[in-house]
């Protein structure tokens, strides 16, 4: 079989484009772990609850776009904060193995209310990027990919400013080096806390209606979470710059992969490269790599 | 501390049973093993025999997870390799069943201690991860490997035959399963009597303390993974005996959050509490299932709603006892008969 | 308490240990710079110095946490430098930590079993079945840790008591119990009355001499107590910034013009200064 360069060329870019939404979601990860040292293993139900809740508004309310998208946000933004206030504050003094084990309740619990609301069936989200296709040179980019690609690279933008230059960015970096030194200084703690839980939640309700308006929401679509541990464990858990390049990187094997291997490939691709990763390099690619003290 | 328990050897301190009341219980339990199929019923046959292959299968990831602190998420992975390997051998070459029981086991095990290999230079949440990929790329074999696992379709299982009896029933096959259920969880009791058991206790509480005062991490860290991997299997060997069926949908990656919730809701780190989460969360779907066929009058179509409520009610068991209760059922057994043990005073 | 097995008690002849230009590098910072060290036989050796001075990085390097960047550690004689930390333990290299490093999970008494993990044989096989082997192994244990362990530090009434709630003098003395257990030939104890009260200390003070007389091990101790230090040890080593300064006997530290100078900046009495060490940052 011959394979054609634009072909190539054309995956590669459509590969980008779900790369970008990995690494958003990536973002959101990275955000919760490095305030809190938590690996939210909730992430993809996440944004799965965010892609639903703009079906509410946009689909079952029949809202406006611009209505929707800032409701869908703040909803989101509630939801986060208060599954941080419930579930994850009463445990962060101990192990973090049970706040981890939390979070895996916790996709059990998001998964079910969703289907409990509004059944295991896929449906469609709206239609609401133009719908005319892009074309770089000879490539052909569907429209939604191309548009959900500048979104989420204009919304990591924001938050690497923000991070760098915000008080509140620098507050919650304090917070993720040293808990006590940050809260000796005034730094809010468990405000720092809820602010990152709630911001992840935003972040990850943006990814999930982008990737719910390129391929459609059902209450599987968390598995999209899976590949996402992929890349923050592969870009390094507290890395923000490790999320967005490993975020692209996933992104275009699974598309490279699918494509010319086989839709059944992807996932076995990604883990695979995880496992090396874990065994060669386990604090990732950008990750901080802490010397163990006795 | 218990009261009016002096022994007179250390033999009597080291035994297996410590009081005369848990020596008391434990016959209770036997005689209730017993005498349960008298109630004739071949739904409470069937569900006695889930629940055994639950407890075997949660007992073992309550040595991994539990005692050695190795959080796992691909548990019914191991089940469904256990499950294949009995189908496969039964089916092709009709090997008698226990030796297929044992096959599943081993299988199993040797896959678990690879996927514990990475163990050695990870931990924690990024070994959880690691098992996690491994399970999803042994769903990938399952699906692909087509000669050996009958791809999408999956494979039939004979009917387990020993001596000539056919085990076609739940309430035939309970005599199988229950036996093995009872020697796996004596000897996984007997285990944490003795060093290896204790090294897996210290590998979960101080991982660098452990390697200084001796205990080779590499050694019990795989041990542990592998004989957790062997409940899993032979669980997943019985299993494929009571279903019948093996497809790549008979363990999802949900059924691996299914055990750990078993063993957090039970009680991590004690044998009973693996028995009692297993037992617990086995049977909350049925009861899930009783209420809404009782629903169904004012609620036609409650049945509907049982997927997802079984979802939302698993999650909150696993947070609810991990704020509330992070010891689980044991301990409020624990404190149940500590209660009783002292009336009328109050501790 | 009657022993089913009246078996002499078996205890291994002390060990020398000796350290040679031990040096140990953090990225940067030179932790060690050429440390030598010898702990004679039965002997009380104390390894001091200001904080920071490389104690406990000495201490990791001898019980093979770190990898020393260069020089020998000889037990005996034998070069066992490269010689993996868990081997060691079999060697008779047993140790405690400056933040206890008990098994919070578990009792006391298995605690303290799980000191003479290295030296039992049962697999795992016999694990399960609890019969023969495991079982006489199992029995033969409990019966020497009660008769050597146990009662030897008067733990008798905490044997079935986990450890996470006992209070900190005695998870230390819980700690020298596990250490004790491990048939050691060298006790190394690092900081073993750090944060005790006057009175724990005497209690842990006498019963590092019991352990001496009794068991004639060797004991290295790191520690910042100088009262205790200068009471029960034969031999003192002092570090500062990596290097060792001073040895000799508690004596001869004590006037030594470089240690008061290590202690005070100027000049003073070390037994003093060691109740305001400044914090200089701990290096490890």
């Amino acid at each position: 079989m011959a394979i054609e360069f634009i072909d190539i060329v054309e995956t590669s870019l459509a590969g980008l484009g779900t790369g970008s939404l990995m690494a958003l979601t990536g973002v959101a990860f990275v955000i919760i772990y490095k305030a809190t040292k938590v690996i939210n293993l909730a992430i993809g139900e996440m944004l799965m609850i965010g892609a639903f809740v703009f079906y509410g508004f946009s689909a079952s309310l029949a809202l406006p776009i611009w209505a929707s998208v800032p409701l869908t946000l703040a909803v989101s933004a509630v939801i986060g904060g208060v599954i941080e206030r419930t579930m994850i504050r009463p445990l962060l003094k101990d192990n973090p193995v049970s706040v981890f084990m939390v979070t895996i309740g916790l996709t059990s619990v998001l998964i079910g209310v969703v289907e409990l609301i509004w059944s295991a069936e896929p449906r469609r989200l709206p239609e609401f990027l133009p719908s005319q296709p892009v074309i770089i040179a000879d490539a052909f980019i569907p429209s939604k990919t191309a548009y959900s690609f500048l979104i989420a690279a204009a919304a990591m933008a924001v938050l690497i400013t923000v991070f760098s230059f915000w008080r509140g960015g620098i507050a919650l970096r304090a917070t993720a080096t040293d808990r006590a030194a940050a809260s000796s200084v005034g730094i809010d703690v468990p405000g720092v806390f809820s602010f990152s839980w709630m911001l992840a939640a935003t972040v990850a309700a943006l990814a999930g209606i982008l990737v719910g308006s390129v391929g459609g929401i059902s209450s599987a679509m968390g598995l999209f979470g899976l590949s996402v541990f992929v890349v923050v464990i592969v870009g390094g858990l507290d890395s923000i710059l490790g999320a967005l390049i490993a975020g692209l990187f996933i992104g275009w094997l699974e598309a490279m992969v699918g494509r010319f291997l086989g839709g059944e490939f992807k996932l076995l691709a990604t883990f695979s490269i995880l496992l090396v990763v874990l065994v060669v390099r386990p604090y990732g690619l950008f990750g901080t790599h802490e010397i163990e003290r006795l | 501390m218990r009261v009016g328990t002096a022994k007179e050897s250390y033999a009597a301190d080291e035994g297996l049973f410590k009081t005369d009341t848990q020596k008391v219980w434990f016959g209770l339990l036997m005689a209730g093993l017993l005498l349960f199929p008298l109630n004739g019923s071949n739904y409470w046959m069937f569900l006695a025999v889930l629940v055994m292959i639950n407890v075997i299968s949660t007992t073992g990831l309550n040595i991994l997870t539990g005692y050695t602190g190795q959080v796992s998420l691909g548990h019914a992975a191991f089940m469904a390799v256990g499950a294949y390997t009995v189908a496969f051998f039964d089916g092709r070459f009709d090997t008698p069943v226990l030796l297929n029981l044992v096959l599943a086991g081993a299988v199993a095990a040797g896959i678990g201690y690879l996927v514990g290999l990475p163990s050695l230079r990870i931990k924690g949440l990024y070994l959880a991860i690691a098992t996690l990929a491994a399970s999803v790329i042994l769903g990938f074999v399952f699906l692909n490997w087509t000669p050996v696992t009958g791809g999408l379709r999956g494979l039939n299982v004979p009917t387990a035959t020993i001596a000539g009896i056919e085990l076609a029933t739940p309430d035939r096959l309970y005599w199988l399963v229950m036996p093995i259920c009872v020697v796996m969880v004596l000897a996984a009791k007997n285990l944490f009597r003795t060093r290896v058991g204790r090294a897996f206790i210290a590998i979960r509480d101080r991982d660098i303390s452990a390697e200084i005062i001796g205990i080779s991490l590499f050694k019990y860290k795989l041990m542990s993974f592998a004989i957790s991997s062997f409940y899993a299997g032979v669980a997943g060997g019985l299993w494929a005996y009571l279903f019948r069926v093996v497809t790549p949908e008979s363990f999802p990656a949900l059924a691996s959050i299914f055990f750990l919730a078993a063993v957090i809701v039970g009680g991590a780190g004690t044998i009973v509490g693996g028995i009692f989460g297993a037992v617990f969360m086995t049977l909350i779907p049925e009861f899930l299932k009783l209420s809404a066929t009782a629903l169904v009058p004012w609620f036609p179509d409650a049945s509907i709603y049982l997927a997802p409520v079984r979802n939302i009610i698993f999650g909150l068991l696993i947070i609810g006892f991990l704020i509330f209760e992070p010891m689980g059922l044991a301990e409020m057994w624990r404190r149940t008969r500590r209660y009783f043990a002292l009336w009328p005073f109050r501790t | 308490m009657s022993p089913l097995h009246p078996a002499a008690p078996v205890r291994p002849p002390a060990a020398r240990l000796d350290v040679e230009n031990l040096s140990l590098q953090f990225g940067g910072v030179k932790a060690l710079d050429g440390i030598d060290l010898n702990v004679a036989p039965g002997s009380i050796t104390a390894l001091i110095g200001p904080n920071g001075a490389g104690k406990t990085s000495a201490f990791n390097s001898i019980s093979g946490f770190y990898k020393p960047k260069t020089g020998t550690v000889r037990l005996d004689g034998e070069d066992i430098t490269a010689v993996p930390a868990r081997d060691r333990a079999k060697l008779g290299l047993a140790r405690t930590f400056q933040n206890i490093a008990l098994f919070r999970g578990m009792t006391v008494l298995d605690n303290i079993k799980l000191g003479r993990h290295a030296h039992l044989t049962a697999g795992v096989f016999d694990a399960f079945l609890y019969w023969g082997k495991a079982k006489r192994e199992e029995m033969e244990l409990r019966a020497e840790v009660e008769r050597d362990v146990i009662d030897f530090l008067e733990l008798d009434h905490i044997r079935n008591v986990p450890v996470a709630i006992l209070p900190y003098g005695l998870q230390k003395k819980v700690e020298l119990a596990r250490a004790l257990a491990m048939r050691p030939r060298i006790l190394m104890l690092d900081e073993p009355v750090a944060g005790m009260n006057r009175e724990e200390t005497e209690d842990m003070a006498r019963a590092i001499l019991d352990v001496r007389e009794e068991w004639g091990v060797t004991v290295l101790l790191v520690e910042h107590d100088m009262g205790m230090v200068m009471d029960i040890s034969d031999h003192v080593c002092v570090l500062n910034f990596g290097r060792r300064i001073a040895a000799g006997t508690p004596e001869e530290v004590r006037n030594n013009p470089d240690v008061i100078k290590a202690y005070l900046g100027s000049s003073g009495d070390p037994r003093r200064a060691a109740e305001g060490h400044a914090p200089v940052g701990e290096v490890a």
